[in-house]
């Protein structure tokens, strides 16, 4: 029975890795990687590792893929043509992922390590839940735990600045005139980066009168925000 | 099943990954093929804890996967911040930094 399963996994693991790559259009790629991460999680349970089949399935399937299928809709998932003119990457990258294929083929074969070819250490009860595993991450493994939790702070922090609406390089007349909070200098426009408005100028005083826009919190008619 | 089988699953997952950001010029489909090779190493890493029979590799497992959550994050955000100044979502023609 271990044996059906793994090769279903495995066989649902790497179609969907083909899908992912192959499949022209954005979204279905998306579709073919869920696919992928459930086989993936049905492998780590062949592997006795329960904790981390469900965070794959809880984290990668349920959480990150809804984000990626929000930006997919967002930026527009448009089909690709087949052979674009993409020059010799086209030929190298097949060639490249050959070579590779070829090299962890010899590197697995010639290994000696001798646990590869046994079913690995005998199974005791315990292995794998999340008991044992938040035990290690709360003795040994407490330093790379919390960076962990640093590291997802940053992230957020990163992406909301990054994906925020700049509205810097519109025109000026766009701007409400009747809704315009003060804004202090230097609070980092694009329109100021490029030169484009009053607010790179050298004069706090008169710059601050008549400052035409607001970093955020000045909603538009015209701006649909997410 | 013998630990070796997985880990075949997981260079072939990981040479699949690799081919697809090669090839494909949509950076939403290269950060997907990159979610694919951190995937083919987490296979490895739990086959490895299975063999050893300690609980390290899930661990390490489980950081890569905390890890993997961040960069699609930031690698969305850019790609939105792309998509918001009117340029092309192609890494082909976004050669230059000053846009």
């Amino acid at each position: 029975v271990t044996q059906v399963l793994f090769f279903l996994a495995a066989i649902g693991a790497i179609t969907g890795a083909i899908g992912v790559v192959m499949v022209r259009n954005p979204f279905y790629s998306v579709l073919a990687l869920v696919g992928h991460l459930i086989s993936l999680a049905a492998l780590f349970l062949l592997l006795r590792a329960e904790f981390v089949a469900a965070a794959q399935v809880v984290v990668y399937a349920g959480a990150v893929m809804v984000l990626y299928v929000f930006v997919v809709a967002y930026v527009g998932g448009s089909d690709e043509p087949l052979h674009s003119p993409g020059g010799a990457l086209k030929v190298l990258g097949p060639l490249f992922g050959l070579a590779l294929a070829v090299e962890l083929c010899i590197a697995m074969l010639g290994s000696t390590l001798k646990g590869i070819s046994g079913k690995g250490a005998p199974y005791v009860p315990g292995f794998g839940t999340p008991r044992q595993i938040g035990q290690q991450f709360l003795t040994t493994y407490l330093f790379p735990f919390e960076l962990a939790s640093l590291l997802l702070l940053v992230a957020a922090i990163g992406a909301v600045v990054l994906a925020r609406r700049r509205r810097g390089l519109q025109a000026e007349d766009e701007v409400n005139p009747l809704f315009q909070p003060s804004r202090s200098q230097f609070t980092g426009t694009m329109a100021e980066a490029a030169g484009m408005r009053a607010g790179a100028g050298t004069d706090p005083e008169a710059d601050r009168q008549d400052e035409p826009l607001g970093v955020a919190g000045t909603r538009q008619p015209n701006e649909g925000g997410w | 099943m013998a630990i070796g089988w997985y880990l075949v699953v997981s260079a072939m997952i990981f040479c699949i990954g690799a081919l697809g950001v090669l090839v494909r010029p949509n950076p939403l489909v290269i950060l997907l093929c990159l979610e694919l090779m951190l995937n083919a190493a987490n296979l490895a890493l739990v086959a490895f804890s299975r063999m050893w029979g300690g609980p390290d590799g899930q661990v390490f497992a489980l950081i890569v996967l905390v890890v993997a959550a961040c960069e699609v994050t930031v690698g969305l955000g850019l790609i939105v911040a792309i998509y918001r100044r009117q340029m092309a979502v192609n890494v082909d023609e976004l050669n230059e930094l000053r846009g």
